[in-house]
């Protein structure tokens, strides 16, 4: 193929891929169009910034149509965006639905706690859609190239908004050690991602599965786990999985509240969405061996490159890229192929179950001590994040029975993060007014709230049951599924560690509980009374109200899960 | 599928939680008048469940009373729910859940009665109130396993809160223990619960037990319902519908294959250890019963009558319905385990009642040991082959239920008599009272009756079930029957003492001796039921067990019926594989008996219980001693 050929193909590629990227291209517009209104004192006064950000967000989201890819019937089949570098399928679609949805609470939450004046707002604002961006991208990552930039595109802005307190230390604090720690996760992640390309030849995950499946690198098998561990610390530093957690009840305590929710919730989304698609990437090998961009069919429109499309078919197998484990591959081959990949998946499901299980018990133990609520829910998602996991290592488990089950082990951890996203927006808005209104983040501030707000503490009581995972509040059905996963796969192990963790949890939120409505209010001053009845306080329900009434009907997002998983693994 | 009783079932459970929303809005300052509604709601649901059974009210649609028609599943009605789960909203009633039923509107009347003297924070109470009617109706109601699930954990929010706000000195402790033990309880139980759904597949089912677990109505739905599974793919289709898993775990095998490992327990055993363990904090048996002194004795009076008169009734009702039926294997397998600590629970509870110098408290132990005849009279499995004869167990069954109904007017009746006098005296040290007689005659009669049918005195409530369950476990083991036998004095014991140190004597050693009034009409309007019904129950069982008796013969019968084909079976199997089968037993004899005694020492299921069972009767030895032996293959079938 010559020069010119492989300019057209990418061009149509790119044109094609364009469309599907619209949304991304959408945020990418307000933040220029954000900036430039900043330098106009007549735009900066007119228009402000956190309505700029909200209305790119929301066209987002409305272009980018989940309930029309996820709806019952719906098939959107898996499509390589970007010569590869991306991809476009139904799970595509549902995180980045979840992630403009966060980011659209957060813009919202922002506002209505004044978290951002009018001075620093465009700042603000700009970072949050550029960490949107990002996380967007790690949850349609394809290529391990993209993997890196995406996690660093949603961590830098991510260290910036952790020290948006102007002038304040701990929050200057925050910003510091998130930084630091960012950076030495990423290097390590660097590392190992050099490392597996390097071996395998390709940064391309669907072609690093099938040439793992085919035995490339069984003679490097410590410097593959190595690899894989390695790239795996990356993404236990984004999930604040245990031994990696460090940053994130100091980062919670130093940053607003209204930020730590955000991170708690985005980043984590878009982190385990990564980790899905590099465990799907390293043990799920597609059915045909991939074709390299520019070696074999492009979806390009057929006006531009039809030509380009015949002369590259023709001229395919000659071009065909390097592999040392050359063309042998037929149907003698295939029980070797499995056996490795099953190896490749029991190998990765006991690490991510053991992660998922250490996660989970130190972070309700640690957060046993705390009475910063804000470092108490930093050690509540440290847990969450364990529970997270656990679905992960199920599915891994069982795909190679019943990949069926597989992908429903995925809906249910993609149930989970739907539901994640209201208890922790809303746990972290009470907590963003409740210190507008009393000055504190300590638990003992809460102290006889009840007989002030009755209402508030409502509602932040059904957001702490529903973390525990009581019925009839929607986290129950996040753990009933991530359980039933788990009995699927048959990891009984893991599932008793759930179990057992449940009951842990109970004690710390129930201590948040119990100094709001046992525990008598201060004598120092009266109690603050919040009002439902107001702008913070229809947020407050607003978040509250999937909680409370979920259980009524949650097939449909159970269903919109199960239709994002399905193409996920069906390649 | 027509349902003509969804919308009836479903406002006569959610009627309250309704009813809650519009106390919400009455003024907070109007005490009086949220009182007022509340005990207006309650009233009206206990005359919903009441007349729910009468013809003609509700125009032909109604709870059959009648003989035949009450051992079945009546008013049953299910609407898909979330099918992605195959979850049901799926609700019925039978002549286990239907008394139960009564009782709970009944004693959840009564207690909102007895809430008068709460003063705190009314509103907040009465919603909570409401809400915990709505969770204990729906246990009793639920036959989807999902919903079931969902029902008995919304009653821990509000009684955490009831126990935590409105309750005695040291109510915080009381209330995170009873959370923290009935969470742990009911984590295990969901585990279970998701167990047998991932190993059920109904499609194994014929069409009389399709129909049987209304799973469909009649025959032409079957064959449609089977070409539609047949259509849609080869995957199992598990279920949470507790009649269809009962009906998989009685007929078929699904529930036999081991968990874990290869030899291992089934997965019926596990089921039953950790839903049986589940339902046991709520009765509460004794290792796990130290939340129930704490949340009894802490709880304000009407609370405490909700939690001895229904709450601890879920465990009994858990048992018999789900425990039994699902996994008849498992327990014939550990019934030595559950009358052992049925009767562990008896005595424990009795010894330490008789050793409490706090009044509640004392009440509070008795509730265990009264409960524990409960757990005995459900686990004594004494039908042996070739007889089968499953007589003695429905008598131990129906005296269990009994005993639960019974239990519930008696301790739900003393705990509100406690409550007027620590109204009046704001103590309850037993040693401090003392010529209450004198004082309040009305009120100590009517404690004197309470306390007697909690005594088990005959011709008074308490007596039938005791004595049904007791000459029941004659046949099971003698040991066990002469214990229990035994606690009857001990119990007569702590009552009587207590009974002289209140109410007999010269005069009252206590503060307050000045707020010793007669009772009020509020009050005297809420013991005078609990009489009566305790008089009743105690000269005219039949009018429970004429409702009760066929539903509780129908499931002995069922689970006889069950050990019947397992031993046809083991018998032909027998006979067929000749010496092969004979190794294999002989491989599954090995790791029993010390798996088995890990988990109760004292006692080696098998070894122990044959000649317990053959001395009882020595009129049919032959009978006894074959039956033994014919039934040792099945023993040693255990966990396979």
């Amino acid at each position: 193929m010559n020069y010119e050929q492989l300019v057209q193909s990418v061009i149509g590629d790119t044109a094609s891929s364009l469309e599907k990227f619209l949304p991304e291209l959408v945020i990418c517009g307000t933040i220029l169009l954000m900036l430039l209104s900043r330098l106009f004192k007549l735009t900066r006064q007119m228009i402000p910034s956190w309505l700029l950000a909200g209305a790119g967000v929301a066209c987002a989201f409305a272009i980018a149509e989940p309930w029309k890819f996820l709806s019952a019937g719906a098939t959107l089949e898996r499509t390589e965006i970007f010569t590869g570098m991306l991809v476009h399928d139904a799970f595509t679609v549902y995180f980045r639905a979840v992630l403009l949805f966060t980011t659209l609470l957060f813009i919202m939450l922002a506002r209505i706690s004044r978290l951002a004046d009018q001075e620093n707002g465009p700042d603000f604002y700009t970072l949050v859609l550029g960490a949107a961006l990002g996380m967007c991208l790690m949850a349609e990552a394809n290529h391990l190239l993209i993997v890196f930039l995406a996690v660093e595109m949603a961590s830098l802005p991510s260290y910036t908004l952790a020290g948006i307190l102007k002038g304040n230390r701990q929050s200057s604090e925050a910003s510091m050690k998130y930084a630091v720690y960012g950076a030495g996760a990423a290097g390590v992640m660097l590392y190992g991602t050099s490392l597996i390309a390097g071996i395998t030849g390709s940064a391309h995950l669907p072609t690093i599965a099938w040439r793992l499946a085919e035995g490339m690198g069984t003679d490097y098998q410590l410097v593959l786990v190595l690899s894989g561990l390695m790239m795996l610390v990356g993404l236990a530093f984004k999930l604040s999985a245990v031994p990696f957690h460090f940053w994130c009840p100091d980062v919670f305590e130093g940053a607003s509240a209204e930020v730590a929710g955000f991170l708690s919730v985005a980043s984590k989304a878009a982190a385990l969405a990564l980790l899905v698609r590099l465990t799907i990437g390293f043990a799920v090998p597609p059915a045909n061996e991939p074709i390299p961009f520019a070696a074999g069919e492009v979806a390009a429109p057929a006006s531009l490159a039809s030509e380009v499309l015949n002369q590259s078919q023709a001229s395919r197998r000659p071009v065909a890229h390097v592999r040392s484990v050359a063309d042998s591959v037929d149907a003698q081959n295939k029980p070797a192929e499995m056996i490795r990949v099953s190896q490749i998946r029991t190998f990765l499901s006991w690490v991510i179950g053991v992660l998922a299980a250490v996660t989970c018990t130190f972070g309700n133990l640690a957060a046993y001590g705390q009475t910063n609520i804000k470092r108490l829910l930093a050690y509540s998602t440290i847990a969450h994040a364990g529970y997270m996991m656990m679905p992960i290592a199920a599915g891994l488990a069982i795909m190679t029975e019943n990949p069926v089950a597989a992908s429903e082990a995925f809906a249910a951890l993609l149930l989970y993060v739907l539901i994640y996203v209201f208890m922790n927006m809303g746990a972290f808005g009470i907590i963003a007014f409740i210190r507008n209104a009393v000055g504190g983040e300590q638990i003992s501030d809460y102290a006889g709230l009840v007989r002030s707000s009755p209402g508030w503490v409502v509602c932040f009581s059904a957001i702490l049951f529903s973390l525990i995972g009581l019925p009839p509040l929607a986290g129950f059905m996040g753990k009933l599924v991530i359980f039933a996963s788990l009995v699927d796969a048959g990891m009984y192990w893991l599932l008793f560690i759930g179990g057992v963790n449940t009951a842990i949890s109970l004690f710390y939120y129930l201590k948040v509980v119990r100094v709001m409505t046992f525990d008598p209010g201060p004598e120092d001053r009266s109690p603050p009374r919040l009002r439902l009845v107001s702008v913070p306080g229809v947020f407050t329900m607003l978040m509250t109200a999937p909680i409370l009434l979920l259980i009524i009907q949650w097939n449909g997002l159970y269903q919109w899960a199960e239709t994002a998983c399905r193409t996920v693994l069906g390649n | 599928m027509d349902n003509p009783y969804l919308w009836p079932l479903t406002m006569l459970v959610f009627f309250p939680a309704a009813a809650s929303l519009v106390v919400l809005l009455l003024p907070r300052d109007s005490q009086e008048l949220i009182k007022r509604v509340s005990l207006f709601v309650t009233a009206l649901v206990f005359i919903a469940t009441v007349v729910m059974a009468l013809p003609g009210f509700t125009g032909g649609a109604h709870f059959s009373l009648a003989e035949d028609a009450v051992a079945q599943m009546q008013s049953v009605f299910q609407v898909s729910w979330i099918p992605s789960f195959n979850i049901q909203y799926f609700m019925g009633l039978d002549g286990i859940s239907f008394p139960l039923l009564v009782l709970t509107s009944f004693v959840g009347m009564l207690a909102m009665g007895a809430s008068w003297p709460i003063t705190k924070h009314v509103k907040a109470y009465c919603v909570l109130f409401l809400l915990l009617e709505t969770g204990m109706l729906g246990v009793f109601l639920a036959l989807d396993f999902f919903l079931f699930y969902v029902f008995w954990e919304v009653m821990l929010l509000p009684m955490y809160f009831l126990i935590g706000v409105w309750g005695g000195p040291r109510r915080e402790y009381a209330a995170i223990k009873f959370f923290l033990y009935t969470l742990l309880g009911s984590v295990l139980m969901l585990i279970a619960i998701l167990m047998l759904y991932f190993n059920s597949d109904i499609r194994a089912l014929s069409d009389e037990q399709l129909i049987a677990a209304h799973v469909v109505p009649d025959q032409p739905a079957a064959l449609a319902w089977r070409a539609e599974k047949v259509a849609a793919a080869d995957l199992p289709s598990h279920t949470f519908n507790i009649l269809a898993l009962q009906q998989l775990g009685q007929h078929t095998d699904q529930f036999s294959k081991s968990a874990f490992t290869e030899s291992g327990k089934s997965i019926q055993w596990w089921a039953f250890v950790l839903l049986f363990i589940g339902f046991v904090i709520k009765v509460p048996s004794v290792p796990v019963h130290t939340w129930l002194p704490d949340a009894h004795v802490e709880a304000p009076t009407p609370i405490s009558m909700i939690l001895a008169g229904v709450l601890l009734k879920m465990g009994g009702y858990g048992i018999i319905r789900i425990c039994y039926p699902i996994c008849p294997e498992a327990a014939y397998d550990l019934a030595w385990v559950v009358c052992f600590i049925g009767v562990l629970s008896m005595v424990y509870g009795a010894f330490a009642a008789l050793a409490q110098k706090d009044f509640k408290r004392m009440v509070a132990y008795s509730s265990v040991s009264h409960m524990g005849y409960v757990v005995l009279g459900l686990g004594v499995w004494s039908a042996v082959s070739p007889s089968f004869n499953g007589d003695y167990w429905k008598m131990g069954m129906n005296g269990a239920m009994f005993q639960m109904i019974a239990h519930g007017i008696s301790s739900a009746g003393m705990f509100f008599l406690v409550g007027v006098i620590y109204d009046r005296v704001h103590h309850r040290e037993l040693d401090k009272f003392g010529g209450l007689f004198a004082k309040m005659p009305v009120y100590s009669g009517m404690a004197m009756l309470i306390f007697f049918a909690g005594l088990g005195l005959p011709g008074l409530c308490g007596f039938i079930g005791e004595v049904l369950v007791v000459l029941s476990v004659w046949n099971f083991s003698i040991v066990l029957a002469v214990v229990s036998a035994f606690v009857v004095i001990l119990t007569a014991a702590y009552i009587l003492w207590a009974l002289q140190r209140v109410y007999l004597g010269a005069e009252y050693k206590g503060p307050h001796p000045e707020a010793l009034t007669p009772i009020t009409p509020r009050e005297w309007s809420i013991a005078v039921p609990l009489c009566i019904f305790a008089i009743v129950l105690g000269v005219y069982p039949q009018a429970l067990f004429n409702y009760m008796s066929p539903s509780v013969d129908q499931t002995v019968d069922a689970l006889i019926q069950w050990q019947e084909r397992q031993v046809a079976e083991d018998v032909a199997g027998k006979k067929k594989g000749g010496e092969k089968q004979a190794v294999t037993i002989d491989e599954r004899k090995l790791p029993k008996p010390g798996q088995q005694s890990f988990r109760v020492p004292p006692i080696a299921p098998s070894a122990s219980w044959s000649p317990s069972r053959v001395t009882p009767d020595p009129s049919y030895p032959a009978i006894q001693e074959s039956a033994v032996e014919k039934n040792n293959p099945i023993a040693l079938n255990r966990g396979t």
